[in-house]
């Protein structure tokens, strides 16, 4: 297995140049950053002269990407077009973002696998029925929809969570998470309730039932842990979206993480600070998935990685 | 197997380590050093993210520049209701000719970090901004002193040094005078100097301006406690000699990226104020159902306005066609619905918050008059072709406005008129720089200081940088300069004036309205007064 993580992680590495030069080119190729810094006048020459040689604008792009991919490899993400350096924007971020994820990720898999089991125990009665319906319901609503209602009516007029999570704080977030994780949880159900129905169906399952095991060990054990790979790679490669992409969200709670530093970035044209978070985007999503992908031997012993 | 578990477990905890490291997680910010402990009354107001340095040279948004305002004392304070001027650090500021000033100080002004604030500090922090190579982005505003250009780069790129460190217009007399020398006379010198570019800075800045801006240091009545990607707190600076002292202990500037959750915040009581109330409850005027005599509209020295393309061969020479374009917008109408009265439909060139505004200089061609235009518009010649109006896409609102301006135009004349977007701000600017659009342009402005002058010098004067019309009128020219060396501050006024009524003859450009600043805030506060800047008033604002 140590072979397999090892040549996972240097596959990473060709990965990371192609997605920060597609990226670095982009952003940069977005037009003068200098441009529109002076509120409705054109900025001094002599500011946008300095901006330029402060960030190497004035070389030509391969080398400006060579320069700033130096600095990556030494471990400095450079520093913003707002003179902030982009790694400690990051730091600030990070543990927000973090907390944010895992609440939606605990929602989702708490109340995802539990109705999915519900509704593939009880196919085609009304337990069944409620979850499709209402997972349907939620998915068909934007997110934000659902989290301005209920920043409306929890937080503004009920008052029973903080309207919204500046600081960031456990408690705040728990509101934003929920919203947050909303759609996932309907994934995840339908996903684990299909998965699960299909495995109900299946040999070992009739022999582990034929046997005398009780129902709640035949599901529970034999065919649940089964059920749960498609379940699995759901759920970590949502979770490395939940981190990055949870600008909606953000925005509507005020988080201050790093899926609204994203946003906001591309909105000013700070193409450092762009390039540096998706640089770090783009390496936790590699892991993610590499975790994922070991989990499955986890789940299923008859997957190995050796 | 269980072993195996285990060591998969443990090869994922180590990836996670590696990212965290990679991408600086499990740290704490190091920006924040709060000292705590602060009684009294405390508010909290929506901030946003500054979008460079604090340094009073380098900020030119309001992000940054609110709360560099709240800790800079400058020379001038502008009064918050009527943007008049009066002196603040300055005991006097005297000139004979308006070209040589004498700038005298109060004493016993101290800056956060305990040191007097000296004639010196003036000068050097002054030199430190203009001086080309620093690349500060109001350096702009020192162009009227005497020297300004030794102290420019030779070339664009700024690869050769400027002939000069120092202005020479420039000279300290002793620790509580200086003398300022500008190359043509400038009547509203005094009053410039209450903007934020013209603030002192400490010696300590001098020595280390990357410290200076973790943490800024001003000479005002509040000081910076805290500064986290959150939130900015100030705290009352109990030092701070000068009168305009404020009624609140701490400020927290709380940052927010969207202007519905900060309106959230404020509904529920979490905020004190906010200065951008959203779209949805601007519209029907819902806001006031929230907050009921909690509420404001102000005219904040703002000014859109239309700019005739002069790279457009059909208006270039045609002054009747132009006024009556201007004469088919209606404006009341598109302030009504487009911007649910957030905005105030124009009347002239000049904002009304500003010295010297005088109302109506546009006179008909502003007023909406359908059968007039059409008749004018024919009698001009009328326009061939497809009207554009362009516009930035990346503001909201333009895109609206854009398209009512041409429906109105369209309805009333007859012309095909098409609203035509630009991607950005950025791409705009450039566009309108190298004049390559026709039509009608969409165009902006936001005062530096409250006079008639700032919304005519840089928009019109020959050469000007804002000057997208590409106005030159000798005559304009004429009066403005005699303006500038006019003895006495309603002298320059009246000739400003007879200068704003030239462009009502030569229509370079149209007035469309002032937008003004929607404020809200909770029932913990009062005395909330919103000033000509649009900006909240620190200084009077108090806690019930």
């Amino acid at each position: 297995m140590g072979k397999y993580v090892l040549r996972r992680l240097l596959q990473m590495v060709p990965v990371l140049i192609g997605t920060t030069f597609l990226i670095y080119v982009m952003v940069f190729a977005l037009g003068d950053p200098t441009a529109g810094r002076c509120g409705e006048r054109p900025c001094p020459a002599n500011y946008v002269a300095k901006f330029k040689a402060d960030y190497n604008l004035d070389e030509p792009l391969l080398v400006q990407y060579a320069l700033y991919m130096g600095d990556v490899l030494r471990g400095d993400l450079g520093t913003n077009f707002f003179g902030n350096s982009v790694s400690e924007e990051l730091i600030a971020r990070w543990p927000t973002t973090a907390k944010l994820a895992s609440i939606a990720l605990v929602f989702e898999v708490v109340i995802g696998v539990s109705a999915g089991v519900l509704a593939g125990i009880r196919r085609g009665r009304f337990m069944d029925h409620l979850v499709t319906v209402s997972t349907l319901f939620v998915i068909s609503i934007p997110v934000f929809v659902i989290g301005s209602v209920l920043q409306l009516v929890f937080g503004v007029r009920l008052g029973i969570f903080p309207v919204t999570a500046t600081q960031g704080t456990w408690s705040q977030l728990i509101l934003p998470g929920f919203v947050l994780g909303s759609i996932s949880i309907a994934y995840v159900s339908r996903l684990t309730r299909t998965s699960l129905v299909e495995n109900l169906r299946a040999d070992y399952v009739r022999t582990a039932k034929a046997k005398g095991l009780k129902p709640s060990r035949a599901v529970g054990v034999h065919t649940l842990r089964n059920s749960l790979i498609p379940v699995v790679t759901f759920i970590g490669a949502d979770f490395g979206g939940l981190l990055g992409g949870a600008i909606v969200t953000e925005r509507i709670f005020n988080v201050n993480g790093v899926g609204g530093f994203l946003y906001r970035s591309i909105q000013q044209k700070d193409g450092v600070s762009v390039v540096g978070t998706v640089v770090c985007l783009v390496v936790v999503y590699l892991v993610v998935n590499l975790i994922v992908d070991l989990f499955y031997g986890v789940l299923d012993p008859r997957i190995t990685h050796d | 197997m269980r072993g195996r578990t285990r060591a998969m477990a443990a090869a994922a905890f180590t990836s996670i380590a590696l990212v965290a490291t990679a991408c600086g997680g499990g740290g704490t910010p190091s920006t924040s050093n709060s000292t705590g402990g602060q009684a009294g009354a405390e508010i909290t107001i929506r901030g946003c993210t500054p979008t460079a340095p604090l340094i009073p040279g380098n900020t030119t948004e309001v992000c940054g520049g609110n709360v560099i305002d709240a800790m800079a004392a400058k020379l001038v304070h502008y009064d918050p209701k009527t943007a008049a001027p009066t002196n603040d650090i300055a005991e006097s500021i005297e000139s004979n000719d308006n070209q040589n000033f004498t700038v005298k100080l109060k004493p016993g002004y101290k800056f956060h970090d305990g040191t007097q604030v000296k004639a010196k500090n003036f000068v050097d922090a002054w030199n430190w901004v203009a001086y080309a190579p620093n690349g500060q982005a109001n350096s702009y505003f020192f162009a009227p002193i005497a020297g300004y250009g030794d102290v420019q780069c030779p070339d664009e790129e700024c690869k050769q040094k400027p002939k000069a460190e120092k202005m020479s217009g420039l000279k300290v007399v002793d620790d509580t005078t200086f003398t300022i020398k500008t190359t043509e006379p400038v009547s509203n010198l005094p009053l410039r100097l209450g903007y934020t570019a013209f603030a002192p800075l400490p010696d300590s800045f001098f020595a280390d301006p990357k410290a200076f801006e973790d943490k800024p240091i001003g000479a005002g009545p509040f000081q910076l406690q805290s500064k986290t990607t959150t939130e900015i707190v100030l705290t009352k600076f109990a030092d701070y000699a000068g009168e305009f002292k404020p009624n609140v202990d701490k400020v927290t500037f709380r940052i927010y990226t969207d202007d519905a959750a900060a309106y959230a915040d404020l509904v529920s009581g979490q905020l004190d104020f906010t200065d951008h109330i959203p779209t949805d409850q601007l519209v029907g005027e819902a806001y006031k159902n929230d907050l009921p005599d909690r509420n404001s509209i102000t005219e904040g020295g703002r000014f859109t306005y239309l700019t005739f393309s002069p790279n457009d061969p059909q208006l270039k020479n045609n002054v009747a066609l132009r006024k009556a374009l201007s004469r088919a917008i209606d404006r009341d109408l598109i302030a009504k619905q487009i911007f649910n009265g957030t905005v105030i439909p124009a009347t002239g060139w000049v904002s009304p918050s500003v010295d010297g505004y005088k109302p109506d200089t546009c006179g008909e061609s502003c007023k909406f008059d359908a059968a007039a235009a059409k008749q004018a518009f024919e009698a001009a010649g009328g326009y061939d072709g497809t009207l554009t109006m362009t516009y930035n896409a990346d503001t909201a609102g333009n895109k609206e406005y854009s398209e009512a301006v041409c429906n109105s135009i369209k309805n009333a004349v007859g012309v095909n008129c098409v609203a035509s977007p630009v991607v950005d701000f950025a791409t705009y600017n450039k566009k309108l720089d190298d004049n390559s659009l026709k039509g009608l342009l969409r165009t902006g402005w936001q005062m530096d200081y409250p006079s008639i002058e700032n919304f005519l010098t840089p928009i019109y004067a020959k050469g000007a940088d804002s000057n997208y019309s590409h106005y030159d009128n000798p005559e304009f020219t004429k009066l403005i300069n005699q303006a500038a060396a006019a003895k006495t501050t309603d002298a320059a006024n009246v000739l400003y004036q007879q200068a704003e009524a030239l462009l009502a003859r030569d229509m370079p450009t149209a007035p469309l309205w002032y937008p003004s600043t929607v404020s809200g805030w909770s029932e913990k506060v009062t005395d909330v007064t919103v000033t000509a800047f649009g900006t909240l008033d620190l200084i009077g604002i108090k806690t019930k």
